[in-house]
């Protein structure tokens, strides 16, 4: 409250404060011995103002009150400094009040009160798994815990105390042909990053799943190299998650839709917003898309966004067609004669105390089909195409139409079921095609949450960690190229 | 104070760190003051100063360690980091790869550190802004860019006696100019220790809005192999990747581009075109890097490739002990000697080919021949003849970067660029336009 008095004292129209705390924990093991275990942990105070409608924003690792009065007052000169380069003035949609929020990530173990020799060991019990498998040469695996602890404070009155935790436990295989002429990696992608504490570890069974890893990048030496060509796509949720966060997360958030953030992640074929917003059609009527900061163990989940504004849920995409973007309070004013949205949805995000927030991504998530298909359902009713399993190399281009992604482990479909394992897959396609081939979806049961920590955007570049969820979809007549070859 | 920590505050908070541990430790403390301004739609949109010191301690009971990083440096602070680092420890099971703490080391001189930079603030940032964004607003263009600076100092300590300091500056700018239509953009970049030394605004949004002017209209190209002319950013963006590849460990373990069939690496070898020598040195008056690694390793010249022999690996001292090698430090920037002439000279070199500006979304999909996808963004433009006759739709590229070292059809005068594809500062790349041929483009892009 200090720095906000200082703030206004000194000119400021609008002023938030942060105060952030953000602990990482870290225990990485390879083969049978621990690599790194750290343990940080980070404070600091950013405070971000408004004068004459341009931002400042200065944030310090000094918590003392002389040092946030220094902090708000920096802000408010440099927002006079840039205010000279600003051409239309900041306007803020409205927010209620909360003066005593407060919110906690939903979690059954604090993962930081876990001992680490129980971490440790539990890792290198899974590393001995793997390495039990013939061929199996090497193995690494890690936990990592993020708890971000944070004090919110606006001129509009909100005063908001947040915790938010974070856990992934992951591991990845690496088998050798025996002459050296080839290697293939394994990773447990399968097991998703998630707003949930040590429970999650345990119900990965890293130990347990360990062996089939392996043993699948043993086989994946031996796999048959695909033949280029058009392939019906059957996509593990494992996988498909980050084609929708790539296809459809990217593309719907309003400032690079507008230009705003062309010098680095690119702009979007989603634009200008009253060509598209109830107009563009994404895919087949059976396409629903959810952006939602509200859902249970996803990693974009919170009680309110880095604005004060409330976890929102809302339509991207409703029976195949675009309907809203991603917003934060001051991108409400420019598309709510589209949308007739006139609040944020509530996406503002900033990693830490030392970076300002801006429009990050909420977790966007496929909506299950409504026939209860299961995965087995869409292989059976497939004659001739490629299931995809796990995240691999993904690259899209700066508006989101071209791209091409790799997965973990791919099998051949003939007939209604799988046969061989494929090795150097990827796909190539332009995102509208590719959403409009999407003929299959898996029904609520088949329905399951994927997720990245290090979605970068914004200059300087800060990392958002968000979900997806998804069924398994099916793709006809989709473009494979075989990267195997040049 | 918001400034860099000095050697003596540096070597004064060091020792209060090592000071609080019971037991073997190692400290690396970084103070850092970064500013930043932002601007997109021809105006200022934010910008943030923030400054901060952390410290990383790492203590260790024998073959047992565990690592800290914190920034409450009080008293008080530092000690409950000490005992949160000497309670891991003491849980973690025995490292047998552990080398022991290094002694004292003698060090290069660091000549990375400019006052034109440390002072470039906020008010400063916004004219640089304004003197793009007024540019392009009178040409009827939309401007975007970033203007980065970051002024730190670099201290490592450790319980042996071993004590390093440095510091440095580092800017960047980087403009994206776009049509106000969209059907155009181009994109201008500089970066260098010395704000004095890089390229004006001015220079850069002529430069960004010539190529967004060029770039309208685009026709599509049949994806193929093709001739290319790369651009400097280009050539950066990939060659670091090189650097990222060339660790000796995992090419003895047969899981590297740089592994030999049946065994060990390919040291020796000749593995690419005979004018590429690539090496890394913090001395050097390109690159301006901080002299020593995160453990106090001194950082000299190293030469990784030369004349198209790959010279060395980089080994960790565990490694190196392994291999009864000295160990190699990875670090003090990277640079890919060229020839002379620039740009434009090598495109009238080209009688049918591509140039590229640069590229995008850069990711691995075969690490074992370094193979990598991308796409040409912000200015790609047929070369018919020696000249640049018209801009072709972007493309995305499947590409060896091996195959490519060994493609090289001609080379110009090496500079310093941005080879991050965020335009932020990172370690120093320092590499030539280049001529490739065969450079192999999978399929078109409509994203301008």
């Amino acid at each position: 409250m200090h720095a906000l008095d200082s703030a206004m004292a000194a000119g400021a129209s609008y002023a938030d404060a942060r105060v952030t705390s953000v602990r990482n924990q870290s225990v990485s093991t390879r083969e049978d011995r621990i690599t790194a275990l750290r343990d940080d942990e980070t404070v600091g105070i950013a405070v971000r103002v408004l004068v004459g409608g341009a931002w400042g924003f200065v944030a310090s690792r000094n918590l003392t009150r002389t040092e946030s009065a220094r902090v708000a007052r920096a802000a408010v000169d440099q927002a006079r400094a840039n205010e000279p380069a600003t051409r239309r003035p900041v306007q803020l949609a409205p927010v209620d009040a909360y003066p005593n929020g407060v919110w906690e990530t939903p979690i059954r173990i604090d993962p930081f009160a876990v001992p680490v020799e129980d971490k440790v060991e539990l890792l290198l019990a899974a590393n001995a798994e793997a390495l039990r498998v013939g061929g199996a040469r090497f193995v690494s695996s890690s936990m990592a815990f993020v708890r971000l602890q944070t004090t919110f404070a606006s001129t509009d009155g909100s005063i908001i105390e947040q915790t938010l935790y974070r856990t992934w436990p992951s591991m990845s295989v690496t088998a050798v042909s025996p002459d050296h002429s080839d290697f293939q990696s394994r990773s447990s992608t399968e097991v998703a990053p998630m707003g949930l504490g040590y429970e999650h570890v345990h119900a990965a069974q890293l130990d347990r799943r360990a062996g089939e890893w392996a043993e699948e990048a043993v086989r994946k030496l031996s796999a048959r190299p695909v033949e280029p060509g058009e392939y019906d796509l059957i996509l593990d949720p494992s996988h498909l998650f980050l084609t929708i966060h790539e296809n459809i997360g990217h593309p719907t958030e309003l400032d690079r839709a507008l230009g705003y953030e062309a010098n680095y992640a690119g702009t979007s074929f989603l634009s200008p917003p009253e060509s598209v917003i109830g107009r563009f059609r994404y895919g087949p009527e059976m396409m629903n898309v959810l952006a939602d900061r509200t859902q249970r163990g996803a990693l974009a989940t919170v009680g309110w966004d880095d604005e004060g504004v409330p976890a929102d849920s809302w339509p991207i995409v409703k029976d195949g067609v675009f309907v809203d973007y991603q917003t934060t309070r001051e991108q409400v004013h420019w598309i709510s004669g589209l949308t007739g949205v006139t609040h944020s949805h509530g996406c503002a995000y900033a990693q830490s105390w030392d970076r300002v927030q801006f429009q990050r991504m909420p977790n966007i998530s496929l909506l299950p089909g409504e026939e209860d298909y299961l995965l087995d359902d869409l292989i059976a009713a497939t004659d001739r195409g490629i299931l995809i399993k796990g995240r691999g190399s993904y690259s899209i281009d700066q508006q989101r139409f071209n791209f091409q992604f790799g997965g973990q482990v791919f099998y051949e479909v003939r007939d209604g079921a799988v046969t061989e394992m494929l090795k150097d897959v990827a796909y190539q396609g332009r995102t509208p095609e590719f959403w409009n081939s999407l003929d299959m979806l898996g029904g609520a049961r088949s329905y399951e949450l994927g997720g990245t920590f290090y979605d970068g955007k914004g200059q300087p570049s800060q990392s958002n960690a968000v979900s997806h969820g998804c069924p398994p979809a099916r793709f006809r007549g989709v473009s494979v190229i075989n990267t195997g070859r040049s | 104070m918001t400034e860099v920590l000095s050697e003596a505050e540096a070597r004064e908070l060091c020792q209060r760190i090592l000071g609080a541990s019971s037991t073997e430790a190692e400290v690396r403390v970084e103070s850092t003051v970064d500013g930043n301004s932002r601007y997109a739609v021809n105006q200022l949109t934010t910008a943030g100063e923030v400054a901060d010191t952390q410290a990383t301690a790492t203590v260790r009971f024998g073959r047992r360690s565990a690592s800290v990083t914190f920034n409450a440096l009080e008293q008080s602070g530092i000690a409950a980091a000490v005992r949160k680092a000497e309670g891991l420890a003491r849980l973690a099971p025995e490292n047998a790869e552990q080398m022991p703490l290094l002694e004292q080391q003698a060090y290069g001189e660091s000549a990375a550190f400019f006052e034109s930079t440390k002072d470039l603030g906020p008010a400063p940032r916004a004219a640089a802004a304004r003197a793009v964004t007024d540019a392009t607003e009178q040409s009827g263009l939309v401007a975007s860019g970033f203007i980065a600076r970051a002024a730190s100092s670099t201290a490592v300590a450790n319980s042996s006696g071993l004590f390093a300091y440095a510091r440095s500056t580092l800017a960047s700018h980087t403009v994206t100019v776009r049509t106000t239509d969209g059907g155009g953009s181009g994109w201008a970049g500089t970066t260098h220790n010395d704000w004095q030394w890089m390229t004006t605004p001015g220079v850069l949004a002529e430069r960004a809005g010539t190529k967004a002017e060029q770039s309208v209209e685009p026709v599509g190209v049949q994806p193929a192999p093709y001739t290319v002319v790369l651009e400097p950013t280009a050539v950066g963006s990939l060659v670091r990747r090189v650097a990222f590849g060339l660790g000796a460990r995992a090419a003895d373990e047969g899981r590297s581009a740089f592994s030999r069939p049946g065994g060990g690496n390919r040291i020796g070898e000749r593995m690419l075109d005979e004018r590429v020598t690539l090496y890394s040195d913090p001395q050097d008056p390109d690159l301006r890097e901080v002299p020593f690694t995160a453990e106090g390793q001194p950082l000299r010249r190293t030469v990784w490739i030369e004349g198209g022999v790959l010279n060395n690996l980089a080994y960790d001292r565990f490694w190196a002990e392994q291999q009864q090698t000295p160990p190699v430090p990875m670090g003090g920037g990277i640079k890919l000697e060229g020839g002379t002439g620039g740009v434009e000279d090598l495109v009238r070199s080209v009688e049918s080919g591509l140039l590229i500006t640069r590229f995008w979304y850069i990711r691995a999909v075969d690490p074992r021949a370094l193979v990598y996808t991308g796409l040409t963004r912000d200015g790609t433009y047929l070369i018919e003849g020696g000249q640049i006759t018209r801009a072709v739709k972007n493309l995305r590229f499947n590409q060896g970067l091996v195959e490519m070292l060994s493609n090289i059809e001609a080379m110009g005068a090496a500079q310093r660029v941005v080879a991050s594809e965020s335009g932020g500062l990172g370690s120093a790349v320092v590499v030539p336009p280049l001529v490739v041929r065969d450079f192999h483009f999978t399929s078109s892009s409509d994203a301008i």
